[in-house]
Formats: C-alpha cells, structure tokens, sequence
C-alpha cells in the first residue's frame, strides 16, 4: 500500500485479492482438460509421433538418413540445436536476470518461460545426440575412462565445454523452476479433493507448510540461484557460439560471436515467449495477469536485443572487408549475393527490421501485431542460424568441393518432431502444473494498482492509496510502520 | 505425542506483522507462522537469525572449482597427457568454460541438497497443515498450548486486539 505508484501501469489488473488469485490460476489444474487442450494436444501428440519416426529412421539406419554431405556436414541439425538453446535464454533471463534486477512484473510470466527453457533445452539436446548417430555411446562425452585404458574426454575441445555447459544449464533450470513450484503444489495440495490428486501434490510438494522460517531460506536461495544462473545464461551460449567462434572456418572464426549469440538467443527467446504467452492468456483466460504492459514490455527488450543483433550483422560485414582476409571476406560476400542469398534476405528482413516497428507504440501494444512480429522473429532466428552453419561450410577452400544442402525429409521430420515434443511437454505442464507463480504474485499484489487499491475489496472505494486501509479485524489506532519492508 | 496450539488467523500482512511483534512483546513464545507468500520484515519480528545459506552456497562453489580444475589438469596434464597440436598439456585458458559451468553445478546443487534438508523438506504421502488457507490467503500464527489448554482465554483475547480475525485451535500429532 505504501509503494503504490499512481504513475505506473498496474502489474495485475481487475481488482484481484490473494484468493482470486489462488481460484484463477487453480481452476486450471482442477478443472477437466477443455476441448480446446484436447484438440491442441491431439495435434501436439501427432508431431511427436513424426518425431520418433524421424528419431527411428535415424538410428536405425544412420545419419546418411539425413541431407548432410562431405562439404556441409552441419546444417539442420546444429541450426535446430542452437534455435532451441537460444529459445530457452529467455526464460532464464526472465526468472533470473529480471529477478536480480526486482523487475516485479516478471512475477506472472516467470513460470511458463522457465517452464519453456526446460522444454527447449530437451528438443535442443535430441540433436547432438543424434547426431553422434550411435545416441546409446552418448555416455562417452563425459570424463570417464574409455575401456582401453585411460584415455580422457578432451576438455581443449568447445564441443566438450558445451556438454558441460547445456547439462549444467538444463540440471541448474529444473532445480530452480523446480523449487519455485513447491509453493504452489502445496497450495494445489490444501485445495485438491480427489485422492489422487492430494496424494500427487502432496509427493510433489515436498511438505511445504509456508513456514517463516522456510520462507526465508526459500527466499536466500533463490536470489543465490539467480545470481549463479545469470552468468551461466550468458555462459551457455558463448559457449554454443565458441563451438563456431573457436574454428578456423571463414564465416565462423570471429571475436564477436559470444556477445551476438547471447543477444540472439535472448532475442529469439523472447519472440518464444511472447508466442507462448499470447495464446496462454486467451486459452486459460489470463489477461488480468498477463497484460497488455507485459506484452509491451517484452517487446522492449526484443526491440533492444533485435537491435544488438542488426548491429552485430553490420559489424561482422564490415570486419570482414576491414581484416583483408580473402577468404573472410569471399564468405561474407557469399553469404549475401550468393546461391543462399534467399536465407540472408529472410535473416535480414526478420531480424533487422521487425523489431524496428516494436518503437511504434502501438504495435507495441497491438495483441495481433505482437503475435505476427514473435512468429516472424522465430524464422528469422532459425535462419539466422542456417546462414551461419551451411553458407559458411557449403564453399570451402577447395571450389571443387563445393556443394549445396537440402535437406531430407527426415531432416524435416526431426525439426517438426522437435515441435511437437517442445508442445505436448508444453500443454502437459500449462494442465497439470500452476503456469502462474501464485506465491510470487501474491506478494505484489499490495503494491499494484488498478483503478485504485485492488489488494482489499474494502478500499476500493477510496480513489487514492489510504495509509492505514480498514482491514478487516484490525484495531484503529493499529500504527504503521512505514519503514519495515518493500 | 499429540500437541496442541492456538492458531490466529490474520488477513493482512502488515497486521500480522504488528502481531507478531505484540505477542511476542507480551512474553508468548510464537510456535511459527505460515503465510501464502513471503512476509518481508517477519524474520525480524520472529527473531529468526540471518541464514548462513550464502556461505555455504560460497563453499560448494569453491568446491565445484577446484574438483574441476584438478579434474582436467590431472586427465590431461598427469594421467594422460594428449599432444593436441603441439598445445601445453595443461591449457588453462581452455580450462576455463568447464571449470565456470562446474562451479555453477555444485553451487545449484549443493544449495538445493542444503535448503531440502534443513528445511526438511522431501516427498511425502501426507502433509499435516495447521490450516490449509495457509497456503492460500491467510496467515497464521501458531502458539503452543500445554496439557490444559488454560491459556486459551488470554492468548485469545492478545490476538483479537492484534487483529486476528479468527482465533482456533489445532491438535497436531508429531512423532
């Protein structure tokens, strides 16, 4: 109450108390699956279908499945492997960076984006794996000692470092989204009636009571885990780009390429996370949590990290022609005029000028036009990816070898796979799991307005902020204290 | 063994907060209090000590650094030493990125280990709650009662005046 702002937009409209809260996010989970989540599920399921088909042909038969050849050797593969890393930066950065940061808005979409990290990690990882086309060896990338005697994983090697960077990344995001939960389950547990139900929540749980004491752990250990996850966001894609960065391929071999992956990958998450939380708040009737001053200010920071990507794109043209390298610049040239040009032109187009509009306060603020420009972003990153991977490979020193790539169907097959995994884990957390982080958006609650207090029913007939507001109980001459906390 | 408290039932954060620090002013030993969402400035008023988390969260991770470090310098530099392009064996600079991501590991994990434990917390089939709208929209402040329950009346008047808005009581069975 005390650090109501008249100026600012409120975090959650519609005048909710904590127990509107609790009944708007659990309805969800209490309620019997709708016909619209059976129907998107149904959908969902179908793709994950494609994808063990695709997964099948790939291990049975090889890799030559795939439309990989001598010169390009890496194509849709690693691109869908950094898209999807990419794609999972954002949660991160919403529920730890934003949360270092006290950006309270980040209390309602925290828990669906890190929800959306954990999913695109795991599509992410499905592609290294396969790739190493006998996946039941993949245990041989850590540092055990291999039978023969005792030869070791070579930690010189940044395909190494991003094994332990993406395990790191994906053991370090299910802990901290994991423990965020724990609240809510036992809200879900004091609420369920059916035996099932208070028997899983219980389990999941862990025995929450929302004691003082717990509460204050829980809150130390958050921040620690959102101070060591904010260096390791940033961490894991420079390390996905030194993979490309630390190579002596022409197109790859580039001083930038950490800061403009991590800008990338927070660009494309947030495009990700917009599409996500578009639909989520229509589909679960959110829009009093998700609101249209969240959508806009997602939008800023794709604006900001979209903009940090147009400039990289220019400064990497211009390195090019500016290190006299031949080659160097022959793969730039290339890159932009050459058999590829197409996939530049879309990476460009998507990702230099899309967010551009984002200044214009109305797309900002248009529903339809935010949900077109987060579509249009995804491709572009994905492109963005596939323009850095094969048109730097697909010419090479040797024009003799020089080849083009299209991919197979199974190619394909694993990249829609991959979307179908990512939305069936998706609907199967949005109906199960509370996709709203109840506790956190409890505590803001007192200090958002919407059309006057919102918190207690009672006040709102007061048209301003009352100092001591009549709470329901409460002795009159009860002081304040002012200064005691945020 | 059975135990039994008396349970305020607040509605507001800020008057449970004066609560609290009234009761416990009154000379009554506050048992815990349960809250949907975190109450800043409540450790205060209960008197609960700074965690010591941090420092143990500065342990693992020095931990997770120095496991890492001998890690790659005894497999490359010592057990067996791998000429790769006529490199050093042991390549610190190449050491780094592993070296941070297991830093980053032990300090999650072994915070998650640390804060499940002295929590307590840890799947089970049923959990007793004094009063499930403790999760939900009220907070509750428990005292414990002795055998005869004789200072109901008053603890029920001192948190009336505090603004509970219900007062009850509650038999929990601990082992």
């Amino acid at each position: 109450m005390q650090h109501v702002s008249a100026v600012r937009e409120p975090l959650v409209t519609g005048g909710k108390t904590l127990h509107d809260v609790t009944q708007d996010i659990c309805y969800q989970v209490e309620a019997k699956p709708n016909i619209r989540w059976m129907a998107a599920l149904s959908v969902a399921l179908f793709f994950l279908g494609v994808f063990f088909y695709s997964v099948y042909r790939t291990v049975w038969f090889g890799i030559g499945e795939w439309g990989l050849n001598k010169t390009v050797n890496w194509a849709w593969d690693i691109t869908n492997f950094v898209w999807w890393v990419g794609i999972g930066h954002a949660g991160t950065l919403i529920s730890a960076v934003l949360l270092l940061f006290r950006q309270k808005w980040r209390s309602s979409i925290n828990r669906a984006a890190e929800a959306m990290t954990i999913f695109a990690v795991i599509c992410a990882a499905m592609f290294p794996v396969l790739h190493m086309g006998r996946p039941w060896l993949a245990f041989w990338v850590f540092p055990l000692q291999n039978t023969y005697g005792s030869l070791w994983a070579n930690f010189n090697s940044p395909l190494l470092w991003d094994v332990f960077a993406i395990s790191t990344y994906f053991t370090v995001s299910l802990v901290f989204w994991y423990i965020g939960l724990i609240p809510d389950f036992a809200t879900i547990r004091d609420r369920a009636k059916g035996t099932i139900a208070k028997f899983s929540y219980s389990m999941l749980s862990f025995g929450w009571k929302g004691s003082a004491k717990a509460w204050s752990r829980y809150e130390t250990v958050s921040l620690i885990l959102a101070g060591v996850s904010t260096p390791l966001v940033l961490s894991v894609h420079t390390i996905v780009s030194m993979d490309f960065a630390t190579s002596i391929v022409p197109g790859w071999h580039t001083t930038i390429f950490p800061p403009y992956f991590v800008a990338g990958a927070i660009f494309s998450g947030f495009a990700m996370v917009l599409t996500l939380m578009l639909i989520t708040r229509v589909v679960f009737r959110l829009e009093d949590y998700i609101t249209l001053e969240h959508i806009a200010l997602m939008n800023k920071i794709m604006m900001v990290t979209g903009s940090i990507v147009g400039v990289a794109y220019i400064t990497e043209f211009f390195i090019a022609w500016y290190s006299q390298v031949e080659f160097e610049q022959y793969a730039f040239i290339n890159r932009a005029t050459g058999p590829y040009w197409w996939a530049y032109a879309a990476m460009m187009t998507c990702n230099v000028i899309t967010p551009q509009l984002v200044w214009i306060r109305r797309v900002r603020y248009s529903i339809p036009l935010t949900f077109v420009l987060s579509i249009i972003v995804n491709i572009g990153m994905w492109f963005e990816r596939f323009v850095i991977i094969v048109t730097s490979l697909h010419r090479d020193y040797l024009p003799s070898s020089w080849a083009m790539f299209s991919p197979s169907i199974i190619d394909i097959g694993l990249y829609v796979g991959t979307l179908g995994l990512f939305f069936t884990l998706f609907l199967l957390f949005a109906k199960f799991f509370p996709v709203i982080n109840m506790a956190e958006v409890k505590t803001i609650l007192k200090y958002t307005v919407d059309n006057g207090p919102t918190y207690n029913p009672k006040r709102a007939a007061h048209a301003t902020p009352a100092p001591q507001p009549a709470i329901h109980g409460a002795p009159a001459s009860a002081p304040v204290n002012y200064n005691k906390h945020d | 063994m059975t135990k039994r408290y008396a349970l305020g039932i607040f509605e507001d954060e800020d008057v449970l907060l004066h609560a609290v620090e009234n009761v416990r002013a009154a000379g009554v030993k506050i048992h815990d209090v349960f809250s949907p969402y975190p109450v800043h400035g409540i450790d205060d008023a209960l008197g609960i000590e700074r965690s010591r988390l941090p420092i143990a969260a500065f342990f693992f991770g020095m931990t997770g650094l120095a496991f890492a470090l001998w890690m790659q310098i005894y497999m490359l530099g010592f057990d067996w030493p791998m000429n790769i392009g006529g490199k050093p064996h042991i390549a610190l600079p190449a050491f780094i990125p592993v070296a941070f991501e297991l830093t980053v590991f032990f300090t999650c994990h072994g915070m998650a280990i640390t804060f499940f434990t002295i929590t307590g917390l840890y799947p089970r089939f049923k959990v007793p709650v004094m009063d499930v709208r403790a999760t939900d929209d009220k907070f509750v402040m428990a005292i414990e009662l002795d055998e005869s329950s004789s200072q109901l009346p008053q603890l029920t008047q001192l948190l009336r005046d505090n603004g509970a808005s219900e007062v009850n009581q509650k038999e929990m069975t601990t082992k």
